[in-house]
């Protein structure tokens, strides 16, 4: 593994895995607890379509790609507070329409010849030191604005109804916390792929959850998980030339399992 | 002194095309202690959720302070009905009273030492003090609501709603808790929501039948200690919600005239 680290790209995946390790802990821990994982799963599965528009008109990969999947999240944003109860089939459709136009965007690109797995499943030894710079900035960008709004989103999480009582700006919050996920799930495709966004988005927070006493807790937790799975997996993948987005999933995976028997063991008093 | 504080006329609304509200009036001065009963499906947490600005009327108007609710919510401090929502959220009981210090519009939304001290109080007049830093899913249904009334009277509310706030709560603890809402009343106006009067008997100055319809009883009709409940629900009753006097089969409340 040691040998490993004086290969750039292996640098680069290393801190391309903590930077999206700390943004996935603190918009995954949003997620969890505002029950929004399909929502994300859509997000990310639509963002394929920036990805196909990108690459057909020419845009720079990142800016189509975001710029797609914030339209699209805003659209669901809109949506999901109009239209609670048919919310889910709604995002099922964007979902899917996202992806099959990224497909033929993708199909109707002159010369096309594009690893297209590098999207699906990630690419995390491939990230540029660009990215690197955008995926600081966005991870900045997120801590800011989740201590900045820290109470606002807490009361929100816990009792929206209670909230806009008050007079916390429940819609303009809700549309922000959707954009900054967008913009998170984009960062995180780099690392894992879209296909693979919703289980490094939930399965830290879900572990997470029942060991922390707040919701700030909850965030710190689940970016160090996220952290140990990604380098893992990442070492996996280096050690038995495996794919590396697929390779931390089944870490993740393994990590739920192993959580979850803990948790009967102890419900059992058997530990 | 006398002064309305919750004005609503003509008020229709419905869900989903059913009509779950229509054409209520009611007025309701400072210093009042309002229940509302009647049957479940009846329109009373719609009623509430309307007065909190969380639900917009169909037709008519509803002034809380003399003011749109939605621009009068601030000033009010509520007590939701279902205690159980998100029970496994990572919060202490301390954060949730702390949500009560929220103020509109405020970016950077750190509390104050004042806000916790506050808070603290609030969790000691409701004898919770030695749970603030439990997490909320260990507590019970009895001591998560008195969190969340902790969570509503640290608002400093000029009217407190409460929906349904004893029923998860003993009868030993019902009767301490509406002595609370009795003291609070000095300087509180208070509307309680509840299928239960007999317990509210005692305190209530009046009572406002709901269903789709609302009937008002004033504090001269209410004859506090008597009055024991029952009520039926059939659409053929006169008042959908009847209340006969203790240990006599006589009505308190009088027939409503305008059916």
């Amino acid at each position: 593994m040691f040998e490993a680290l004086q290969f750039e790209f292996m640098q680069n995946a290393l801190i391309a895995g903590v930077l999206a390790s700390v943004i996935c802990g603190t918009m995954g821990t949003l997620v969890v607890v505002n029950r929004m994982a399909f929502l994300s799963g859509g997000i990310a599965h639509a963002a394929f379509g920036g990805i196909g528009l990108a690459f057909f008109f020419g845009w720079p990969f990142m800016f189509g790609t975001i710029g797609f999947s914030l339209l699209v999240a805003m659209v669901m944003a809109a949506v999901t507070l109009k239209a609670k109860h048919r919310s889910d089939t709604i995002i099922g459709v964007l979902w899917a329409v996202g992806m099959a136009l990224g497909i033929i965007f993708l199909d109707l690109t002159p010369g096309y010849n594009i690893d297209l797995m590098s999207y699906l499943f990630g690419s995390i030894l491939a990230v540029p030191d660009s990215d690197l710079w955008l995926m600081f900035g966005v991870g900045v960008l997120i801590i800011g604005t989740g201590t900045y709004f820290y109470n606002d989103y807490l009361a929100i999480s816990y009792d929206e109804e209670f909230a806009q009582i008050r007079g916390v700006r429940v819609k303009f919050l809700y549309f922000l916390l959707i954009g900054l996920l967008a913009v998170a799930i984009v960062m995180i495709i780099q690392v894992v792929g879209l296909i693979l966004v919703i289980a490094l988005l939930t399965i830290p927070p879900f572990i997470a959850e029942k060991y922390s006493k707040s919701l700030f807790k909850m965030m710190l937790y689940s970016s160090v998980l996220s952290i140990i799975f990604t380098l893992m997996g990442l070492w996996l993948s280096y050690a038995f030339n495996l794919t590396s987005g697929a390779s931390i999933i089944l870490v993740a995976g393994a990590g739920f399992s192993i959580a979850l028997a803990l948790e009967r063991l102890i419900a059992r008093r058997w530990i | 002194m006398n002064h309305t504080v919750i004005e609503i006329q003509d008020l229709c609304f419905s869900y989903n095309g059913h009509p779950v509200l229509k054409d209520v009036n009611l007025k309701v001065e400072k210093g009042d202690f309002l229940a509302m009963i009647g049957p479940n499906g009846g329109g009373k947490t719609t009623l509430l959720k309307l007065m909190l600005g969380l639900l917009v009327a169909d037709m008519g108007s509803i002034q809380i302070l003399g003011i749109p609710p939605a621009e009068a919510s601030y000033r009010v401090g509520y007590v939701p009905q279902d205690v159980h929502i998100n029970k496994q959220f990572p919060v202490s009981a301390l954060d949730v009273v702390l949500m009560g210090k929220l103020k509109s519009g405020k970016g950077w939304s750190r509390h104050s030492r004042e806000d916790r001290i506050d808070a603290h109080k609030a969790m000691d007049m409701m004898e919770m003090g030695v749970y603030c830093d439990r997490r909320i899913g260990e507590l019970s249904g009895g001591q998560l609501q008195r969190v969340l009334i902790a969570r509503a009277l640290i608002t400093e509310p000029e009217i407190l709603f409460l929906d349904e706030p004893t029923a998860s709560i003993d009868t030993k603890g019902q009767r301490e808790f509406y002595n609370l809402l009795k003291e609070l009343n000095d300087t509180i106006t208070i509307l309680v929501v509840s299928h239960d009067l007999m317990v509210l008997s005692g305190y209530v100055k009046s009572v406002a039948c709901v269903n789709q319809h609302l009937h008002y009883h004033g504090q001269a009709e209410v004859t506090g200690e008597m009055i024991e409940t029952m009520y039926h629900c059939s659409v053929e009753e006169v008042c959908p919600v009847e209340l006969i006097a203790h240990g006599l089969p006589h009505r308190v409340l009088q027939v409503h005239e305008d059916d």
